[in-house]
């Protein structure tokens, strides 16, 4: 037996506490969303119907399940305010993820091309804002985009505008401020897979003829595909739950289904719905999730 | 030809801009928290005077306070349970549940905070559990131990198994050879992993908004309660107050990785 194996069995126990943590915290809290999205609404505290309770038995169990209803689902697909809300949100997550990986690209390129030592202090550089508190980075876009927040003054000051331009609560800040938050989760992986690039391969293209924007579009592009396919599912899925950024720098016109789930919960007290609402987000969001996943894993075992 | 490699002005003004996009607006909060005025955006003069209210706002230190605690609590269990989890799949090559265990650990890392929030909220009311300081030391504890499980994980992968073997060739128990050989070597990424889970904590919002109970509100909830009522020049304070502390903890960190790097092989990116 190899010493490998050997070392294999107490690591395996190391699984233990976090197993046992992971499905205490996060497997069983999902089994009660699913339990309440399938339950009726009541005004009572806590807001759900019936309520589950082990030790009644199992006719009560089964007597609760005979209650669970499919009510709160076919609400949502009648309630305009939920399709808005779904589609609003795919349309918010695709416009900024495209948007975000048009501004990505050409800084994590650039972060790639230069030289090794410079590289890690961009790396750094592209880090620390991400370590900086997301909330604060949407306050101090707040206080730029104000009515008579320092981007009007210096329009004004330019002559570029004659009178303020109405900034905040557009979806022009929200897509700053998503942009803003999510750089570094586009720029990072992209990076990474440009740094490890054979130089040596773009060179051959410049030289058997290929203009710039060639070697770019049929040799580093293609190449990079996979940092690219992290980094957009990386900002997609987020983004499509987002409730901050859009609740602080966007209209109340139209919601996102982050906050539309927040303001059921919250104001309406109608958990039953929320929960359901959460369950088709989480449907919406399971192909993505899983493509992530698998690409998390091939990149972990090229790691090796 | 070396045309194509070498960093062009494109390259250069792509990377200025996309720097300056990202700190310009910090450096703007930073200075106009040293702002005398009351107008946030009207310049009156160097002044501390925002920091002043901010330390006689009994509420809002409260709020601090108790967000340092579960960021301390949460990132010290997180950090202990995500390396537990990171040796696991690392080092205990099959076991029963394994997919299944991996699956758990990276799916907090992209799903909508709403959900984990709301899910976790579900189960203490089923629970009956008081909500306050310790159910959200709980939710941020899962939430974080899955960055550490990440970040320790990919300094696993790594790291030479040769060494491991020697150790175990010449007579240590496995047990003690993860101590003597390999926990010396992972701690930059610990260190690294209890750092990130201390930020993460400290700045979440969402889940933290689901699983704390009235009267025991974080910071992040403080602060976005007052920014709703609309810009008050105390927060530019308190936001320069975090993002010192975060610069502090990033400098030790650094320091950190950069200790047991001159050891050994270079430390994790994170």
């Amino acid at each position: 037996m190899s010493s490998r194996r050997i070392f294999a069995r107490p690591a395996r126990f190391a699984a233990i506490a976090p197993y046992v943590w992971m499905v205490l915290f996060f497997l069983v809290p999902f089994a009660f969303v699913l339990k309440i999205s399938l339950s009726q609404t009541a005004i009572a505290q806590p807001p759900y119907a019936p309520v589950f309770d082990v030790t009644a038995g199992w006719d009560a169990l089964k007597a609760a399940f005979a209650a669970l209803s499919v009510d709160n689902f076919k609400l949502l697909g009648s309630d305009d305010i939920y399709v808005f809300a779904y589609v609003r949100s795919l349309t918010v997550a695709i416009t900024a993820t495209a948007l975000l990986l048009l501004i990505g690209y050409p800084i994590a390129y650039g972060m790639a091309r230069l030289p090794k030592r410079w590289q890690a202090v961009a790396m750094v550089l592209v880090i620390v804002p991400f370590w900086t508190s997301f909330l604060i980075r949407i306050y101090a876009w707040i206080n730029i985009l104000q009515h008579d927040g320092l981007l009007n003054q210096v329009l004004l000051a330019l002559h570029l505008v004659s009178q303020p331009v109405v900034w905040l609560s557009t979806d022009t800040a929200m897509y700053i401020g998503i942009v803003y938050s999510y750089l570094p989760f586009m720029i990072l992986p992209l990076y990474a897979t440009l740094a490890k690039m054979e130089p040596a391969l773009e060179e051959a293209a410049s030289d058997l003829g290929a203009p710039p924007w060639q070697v770019f579009w049929l040799v580093t592009f293609p190449l990079s595909l996979p940092g690219v396919g992290a980094g957009v599912l990386l900002c997609f899925i987020p983004i499509v739950g987002e409730f901050v950024i859009p609740d602080l720098l966007a209209g109340s016109n139209s919601l996102m289904i982050g906050q539309t789930l927040w303001l059921e919960f919250f104001t309406n007290k109608d958990w039953p719905v929320a929960s359901a609402a959460a369950i088709v987000l989480l449907v919406v969001l399971l192909l993505p999730l899983l493509l992530y996943e698998r690409l998390q894993k091939r990149q972990l075992e090229q790691g090796r | 030809m070396r045309k194509v490699a070498r960093l062009s002005r494109f390259n250069i003004a792509s990377l200025a801009l996309g720097l300056a996009f990202l700190y310009l607006p910090i450096l703007i909060l930073v200075l106009y928290s040293f702002n005398a005025s009351r107008l946030v955006t009207v310049w009156g003069g160097w002044s501390l005077r925002w920091y002043h209210e901010f330390f006689n706002d009994r509420a809002m230190i409260e709020a601090a306070w108790m967000s340092l605690r579960v960021a301390v609590a949460s990132a010290t269990v997180a950090t202990l349970l995500g390396t537990l989890a990171a040796v696991a799949l690392s080092r205990g090559e099959r076991f029963r549940g394994r997919t299944l265990f991996s699956g758990m650990l990276y799916a907090p890392l992209v799903m909508p905070e709403v959900i984990t929030g709301l899910s976790l909220l579900l189960l203490f009311v089923a629970l009956n559990a008081e909500r306050g300081f310790w159910t959200v030391t709980i939710a941020h504890t899962t939430l974080t131990m899955c960055f550490v499980a990440v970040v320790v994980q990919s300094r696993l992968g790594s790291l030479d198994r040769s060494l491991e073997e020697a150790a175990m060739d010449l007579g240590c128990d496995p047990v003690r050879a993860f101590v003597a050989v390999t926990l010396p070597l992972i701690a930059p990424a610990i260190v690294a992993g209890w750092m990130l889970a201390f930020t993460l904590s400290l700045d979440d919002l969402v889940i933290a908004s689901f699983t704390t109970g009235p009267g025991s509100a974080t910071l992040p909830i403080r602060i976005y309660a007052e920014v709703r009522l609309g810009v008050k020049p105390e927060i530019n304070a308190i936001c320069t107050l975090v993002i010192a502390l975060i610069a502090v903890v990033i400098v030790i960190a650094s320091l950190a990785s950069k200790l047991s790097s001159s050891q050994g092989e270079s430390a994790a990116p994170l």
